[in-house]
């Protein structure tokens, strides 16, 4: 199974709860992560889902290419995503 | 249109069922924007981070406390400031101010209560290190010495002699207690006959006059019934010193070790739960001195040498989050400008820390680290923590004691420490170490 295969079947709530079918554990996601997450399910590139952070919060001197890389790395290590999956450039 | 949500980084966690919350208690846990009504940023404007905090209000209220609670139970109380546990001038004034003696285990802090005004006859040197050279110059001076060993007896007695003078001393005594180890390295035993042995040579050679009994029993002893049987078996050593020898004790000092509200890394409950109240300590060792067959007027004084329970409390140290990072375990770190170099305590307590500002966002397991490049740098374990920015301000709070005598001066300087005085003035009263302060005593080798 790839990545995005994974991500498709994840299901995902609005406020945030998400539940992996081929494990039956749940997360907790906040609202910048969930955007992410569904900006990866979805297929969407980078710049693409910096740019709905950066549309969708009213955010500081945030550095969204910086967060994007954690947060994914975030997902690796919850088994959400492969561990050679990263956010194209 | 409504406004846009503010931007916290980006964050998902599991759920965990059916574990116990070890962490802490997330629902308690508030920023500490302030102290004693002094803003942090103030603070970090105008002294730089990291930095100790102390509160005079705090120190104050709690040596009251401890004297108060005492004297109502036991008619003649003295508190002697143990300096190890914070011997800054301003700190040990704080308390000498409200009536405290000194209580020493070395040249040095003799000398510190001195230089602060403390009149020698009013310092209990303890420890087991006294040379000749140190009796040459406390013992006609009229400072009350804690004798722990037979040598250190016959040196006292030889100075006694070379002087002059019939100094007024202590032995130290050592003794079991239910549920405390017993710190038999100091002092003479009391059940094996040691101590009685040291009360028989004292009065043999006739040249030191036996003014008191003394035993700490440990550090951070959370029971009070052990003070009520360490109390229990002086008493009823001192009743049996007065009815076979005549002895009449002037005092019986049962040494510190209560609790402060920090909570060991061993413990299961926080210490604001697990901490006994300065009360319980007082009936156990008033119900003891009780049985004293001691005329009224004659009755001994009872000397305490709290110091961790006067000072932890009233101590901060605010230091500055320098980076975020994930571990390879899902947790997430966060390396602080103070590390185990400042914050030796770390190594004993699971320390209470706190943002310094209003936070928002998802609570999740944390490891606090601080700057050294060393991997025992942990100032404090995994804790559940709000996400905090680079920049942004954490206070470690029940600092007090210890930490300004054991830190160390490793790769940085120490910091600056500052006293917030009860009616919210602040200044430092040890400046942030410098280059010229660390090189002071370094010389250069003449053939380099």
């Amino acid at each position: 199974m790839d990545g995005h295969n994974k991500l498709r079947d994840l299901a995902v709530s609005d406020s945030g709860f998400v539940f992996d079918p081929y494990t039956g554990s749940t997360f907790s996601v906040n609202l910048t992560g969930l955007t992410i997450l569904r900006g990866l399910k979805e297929g969407h590139g980078r710049e693409d889902i910096v740019g709905e952070l950066q549309t969708g919060f009213a955010a500081g001197d945030a550095d969204y290419h910086r967060d994007l890389d954690e947060f994914v790395g975030q997902l690796r290590n919850q088994g959400l995503l492969p561990l050679d999956f990263s956010v194209e450039r | 249109m409504s406004p846009l949500p503010a931007y916290e980084r980006p964050l998902i966690i599991r759920h965990e069922s059916g574990l116990m919350n070890k962490f802490s208690r997330v629902q308690s846990m508030r920023p500490m924007t302030h102290l004693d009504g002094v803003a942090v940023a103030e603070l970090m404007e105008t002294y730089g981070s990291p930095l100790f905090v102390f509160s005079e209000k705090t120190l104050v209220e709690r040596y009251r406390e401890l004297r108060d609670v005492f004297s109502l139970r036991y008619p003649k109380v003295r508190i002697a400031w143990s300096y190890k546990t914070n011997y800054l001038d301003s700190i040990a004034r704080v308390f000498h101010k409200e009536g405290a003696w000194a209580e020493v285990v070395s040249m040095f802090e003799w000398e510190k209560a001195r230089n602060l005004g403390v009149p020698a006859e009013q310092i209990h040197f303890n420890g087991p290190y006294k040379p000749k050279a140190v009796l040459d110059e406390v013992l006609p001076a009229g400072t009350i010495i804690h004798i722990d060993h037979f040598d250190e007896l016959a040196v006292a007695e030889r100075v006694a002699v070379e002087k002059g003078i019939r100094p007024k001393v202590a032995i130290r005594i050592n003794l079991t207690a239910d549920g405390t180890p017993q710190w038999s390295r100091f002092g003479f035993n009391l059940e094996n006959g040691q101590a009685h042995d040291a009360v028989m040579r004292i009065l043999t050679g006739d040249r030191l006059e036996l003014t008191g009994l003394h035993c700490h029993l440990g550090t951070f002893i959370l029971d009070p019934d052990a003070y009520r049987q360490s109390a229990t078996k002086m008493v009823d050593f001192a009743n049996r010193l007065r009815q076979e020898q005549g002895i009449t004790l002037s005092f019986i000092d049962v040494g510190g070790g209560f609790a402060s509200h920090n909570t060991l890394k061993a413990q299961y409950l926080p210490g604001d739960q697990a901490t006994p109240s300065f009360s319980r300590y007082a009936e156990a060792i008033s119900d003891a001195l009780g049985k004293l067959n001691y005329p009224p007027r004659e009755m001994p004084t009872l000397v305490l040498e709290t110091g961790r329970a006067l000072v932890d409390d009233a101590g901060y140290l605010i230091a500055t989050v320098q980076a975020n990072k994930r571990l390879p375990d899902g947790r997430r770190a966060l390396i602080v400008d103070a590390g185990v170099n400042v914050l030796f305590t770390s190594f004993w307590y699971k320390h209470d820390v706190v943002p310094a500002q209003e936070f928002r966002g998802v609570f999740e397991p944390t490891i606090l680290y601080g700057p050294l490049c060393m991997n025992i740098d942990v100032v404090r374990d995994t804790l559940l923590f709000p996400p905090l920015n680079v920049g942004d301000q954490i206070v470690f709070r029940t600092v007090g004691a210890y930490n300004v005598t054991q830190w160390m001066q490793f790769i940085t300087y120490r910091p600056a420490v500052v006293l917030i005085s009860q009616n919210g003035q602040h200044a430092a009263i040890r400046k942030r170490e410098d280059l010229e302060i660390v090189r002071g005593p370094e010389q250069m080798a003449p053939w380099l």
